[in-house]
């Protein structure tokens, strides 16, 4: 899960969280007992919205200057990372 | 001049008849922080440079013009840091401002500094910052509760006029009422989340710290509305709040949930909100016993879809293109796994964990897909009740403020202080805490009115109603 999760974690966090989401996951277990055969599939919708749509036009947004600011490692407005791609 | 004292009301009609100056109150504020804050420890930054700026230029003339307000550090004010009181944003600057930032600029106020928090909104005691601790304004061995805790902490100590802060599954409410001031989280949708550092996206809301419920109704007033930046806003109007503080408590219909008055609750909490339904009764509202059935079910409907949103969302921290990158040399897949490891704290790694078993295959129906069906079970609870009741009142908090590091050993102790706020964030409806009296240990005890989608006039109605007539808003720590 970790993996699945981009987390390193050491042997000590691994053992204490198995621990504590064991017992989460436990406590949740509850919520297989209720009945929801009354609610449909798509009632996953928690929104009281429908699709919020725009035009397609240009607006301002942020300058590449403003987003590569805050990157670890930069040069012309590139945010620089090792190669993915051998 | 104590200004650090008054409330934005008070202020905003010193201001206009040129009493004070903006000035004045930053000054006065700015000496309370130097006294009281490092006992406290509510504040991350204080912008003392540009609050005294701010106030040399403040325009009166705007509803909230000259007014001094903190802000939580998970809502993005452009040029300042921006850290959800993680180390992996340690340093991170705000390219732009979120919607509400944005708003309180356009009102007027002042931005007097970055509150405190539990990391990435994640906690009840906001002990999980990676910063600082901090302390419970009326006991400082005791927690202020989370996250919100800054910006509760900080209103309630009198080291700002008013505060934003954040409610996901009760993080405005419960630390409003652990620390004595009101606190509102809006209906879902009723406030953008645009520029607000994404926890659970279809549970998140902004909302505000004041001393009154006039002032909640003032700065809701300014944050209120629709933005095109932000899809799940609504267009619905906003009404004028502050004409729902004249009306009267007499006739409103209000229902006492009984899966609310159980087991678990401190006696003082119990009695507290007794006294205050006998209140409202002799006032002449019509109490009526109610049921939301499904109400066992919430923490645990909330910790799965609530990490499971957290989980997507907190996947943008991969040390690329913000945010710490380790040192580490290795490939992207290593640079992710460590930039993350290192830069986040327990409770996030657990919720990230949690969030990414429940959403992974095999498991997505048992344990996402249900959480959602019991969702809708848990909404249509409220949708119920409201056909019978205009408010629904419950206390805040089971216990008031607990002491710092007793449940920092058992994660799921911590979870269940939310049993009476985390419905109303799924069932996507407005909760207010107000002041309702005192433990026998002076600390505060916290009454919480639930009202129905955008009847947040309603809240405010019976809230000013309740407060005007008790002297629990009066009070303060002494510190």
């Amino acid at each position: 899960m970790a993996g699945l999760a981009r987390l390193e974690l050491n042997a000590d966090e691994t053992e204490k969280f198995q621990k504590q989401l064991g017992n989460i996951l436990e406590f949740v277990e509850a919520l297989q007992k209720i009945d929801i055969s009354s609610v449909p599939d798509a009632a996953i919708d928690c929104s009281l919205t429908t699709n919020v749509l725009r035009v397609d036009e240009i607006r301002p947004s942020l300058t590449a200057e403003d987003v590569v600011r805050n990157a670890p490692k930069s040069s012309n407005n590139l945010i620089i990372m090792p190669k993915i791609v051998e | 001049m104590s200004l650090h004292t008054e409330t934005i009301a008070s202020l905003r009609r010193k201001l206009t008849a040129k009493e004070i100056s903006p000035t004045d109150i930053v000054q006065d504020l700015l000496k309370r922080i130097e006294s009281v804050d490092p006992k406290v420890q509510g504040y991350l930054r204080v912008n003392a440079e540009a609050a005294l700026q701010q106030a040399k230029v403040a325009d009166l003339n705007r509803p909230l013009g000259g007014i001094p307000i903190a802000i939580k550090d998970n809502i993005n004010e452009k040029g300042e840091d921006c850290t959800c009181a993680s180390q992996i944003l340690k340093g991170y600057i705000a390219p732009y401002d979120a919607t509400v930032t944005a708003q309180l600029k356009a009102a007027g106020a002042i931005l007097l500094g970055r509150t405190n928090m539990d990391e990435f909104a994640m906690g009840s005691s906001t002990e999980h910052s990676s910063f600082q601790k901090t302390s419970n304004p009326w006991k400082l061995d005791h927690i202020p509760g989370g996250s919100s805790g800054g910006s509760a902490a900080v209103v309630a100590a009198n080291e700002a006029i008013a505060s934003l802060g954040s409610d996901t599954g009760g993080s405005i409410r419960q630390p409003a009422a652990l620390c004595g001031c009101v606190g509102l989280k809006p209906t879902y949708g009723r406030v953008s989340r645009y520029g607000l550092v994404a926890f659970a996206s279809s549970l998140d809301q902004i909302g505000p710290f004041t001393k009154t419920v006039e002032d909640s109704a003032l700065l809701l007033q300014a944050i209120a509305g629709h933005d095109v930046m932000e899809n799940t806003s609504r267009t619905v109007e906003v009404p004028d709040y502050s004409a729902s503080l004249k009306q009267p408590v007499k006739g409103l219909r209000i229902g006492i949930p009984k899966e609310y008055f159980g087991e678990g609750i401190d006696p003082e909490v119990a009695a507290a909100i007794k006294k205050s339904i006998d209140w409202f009764s002799a006032e002449g509202a019509e109490i009526k016993e109610i049921s939301l059935p499904h109400t066992h079910a919430a923490i645990a409907v909330y910790y799965i879809i609530a990490t499971a949103e957290a989980s997507a969302n907190l996947a943008r921290f991969d040390g690329v293109r913000y945010g710490h990158r380790t040192s580490t040399i290795g490939d992207p897949l290593t640079i992710y796994c460590k930039s993350r490891a290192e830069g986040f704290g327990p409770e996030v790694k657990r919720r990230i964990i949690l969030g990414t078993y429940v959403l992974s295959s095999g498991y997505y129906d048992a344990y996402y897909n249900r959480a959602q069906k019991v969702r809708q079970l848990l909404r249509r609870d409220f949708t119920n009740a409201f056909q019978g009741c205009d408010v629904i009142l419950t206390p805040t908090a089971p216990t008031p403020a607990f002491k710092v590091g007793e449940k920092m050993n058992d994660p799921l102790q911590m979870y269940l202080a939310d049993i009476f706020t985390i419905a109303v964030n799924l069932a996507e409806v407005c909760g207010i805490s107000i002041p309702c009296g005192f433990s026998s240990g002076k600390l505060p005890i916290g009454l919480q009115l639930i009202g129905s989608h955008f009847q947040e006039g309603t809240l405010f109605r019976a809230a000013h109603a309740y407060e005007q007539a008790h002297d629990w808003y009066k009070q303060r720590p002494l510190l």
